[in-house]
């Protein structure tokens, strides 16, 4: 990762990830326990990183993230679509 | 309701221009079993579907499946944004360009607009997570068939991650379609009712006749 910012971002996509798949995953075994555990593990990081993330760059969600000083960054390039926004993963093959 | 969150499910930085790559790519935006179709087919579901399981699983699946829209628009918008003139003609995208320059549009790979027939919604919980199924793997295929087409990893990487959530989809309809089966053959269950044809008969062959 070339920067604080990336890193934070890959950590959160990752995370993310790991919450919609478990989180499909429960839709259809709702009584699995160890799962459960597990799912709500990365909900509460998730939550402290994509604060971190807010805190240091942009606000995340449209009418939900609280207002900041980096609040009109809401508006503001880079949006997801462009290269810009994104990152290369490390270690890929 | 949605929240929207500005940044992709799967990271797409593709560094090298490829328009000809861009338009069969862009057959999973608006193409027939595309990510808008599998969007909108499954929320569309949703409202008629049976069980617990079901419903939840129709509407996250149809969430993430406009998160998939959005990193396919994103592939096609990243292939074709520094196209020269040159390019588009050489690389057969002249014919998208006059239409759409460009824009990302929903159509297939070869041109055909996106229309709500690439879709069912039945009113049928069974026949639609059928279909639902049926969709994943078509999606699958055709997902394999870009990757035969690509060889810049930056593609790849992206249609990977698609291909890979297709086959996790698959399998979470065929559990949501487990759990309507077990509804439907309860002896508690009056909420499907008899189609009509079957009304005068008394003896259909079914467990409640029985």
């Amino acid at each position: 990762m070339n920067n604080k910012r990336d890193s934070i971002l890959n950590r959160l996509t990752m995370l993310d990830f790991m919450a919609v798949d478990l989180h499909l995953y429960l839709n259809t075994h709702p009584n699995d326990k160890e799962v459960i555990e597990k799912y709500n593990e990365i909900i509460k990081e998730a939550e402290e990183v994509r604060y971190e993330y807010e805190k240091n760059f942009a606000p995340l969600c449209s009418f939900r993230s609280a207002s900041s000083e980096h609040h009109f960054n809401w508006i503001n390039n880079p949006w997801p679509w462009s290269r810009k926004f994104n990152y290369y993963i490390e270690g890929e093959e | 309701m949605w929240v929207y969150e500005k940044k992709l499910e799967f990271p797409v930085k593709i560094k090298k221009t490829n328009p000809a790559l861009a338009k069969c790519i862009l057959t999973q935006y608006g193409g027939p079993d595309g990510e808008l179709a599998a969007s909108l087919r499954y929320l569309s579901q949703r409202f008629t579907t049976v069980t617990p399981e079901a419903k939840a699983t129709l509407n996250d699946i149809g969430t993430e499946e406009l998160a998939h829209l959005e990193m396919i628009g994103s592939i096609v918008m990243q292939l074709s944004e520094d196209a020269d003139m040159q390019e588009i003609k050489n690389q057969g995208f002249d014919s998208y360009y006059v239409d759409h320059g460009l824009g990302i549009y929903p159509a297939s790979a070869s041109g055909v607009p996106f229309t709500a027939a690439y879709l069912q919604s039945k009113g049928d919980p069974i026949t639609d997570l059928y279909e639902d199924m049926a969709a994943e793997q078509k999606a699958r295929s055709t997902y394999e068939y870009l990757l035969n087409l690509t060889d810049d990893p930056d593609v790849a990487e992206p249609l990977k991650f698609l291909r890979e959530r297709e086959i996790v989809h698959f399998q979470r309809f065929g559990e949501a379609l487990r759990t309507v089966q077990d509804y439907l053959d309860s002896e508690r269950c009056f909420v499907i009712p008899k189609p009509n044809f079957m009304n005068n008969d008394k003896n259909c062959g079914c467990k409640k006749c029985k």
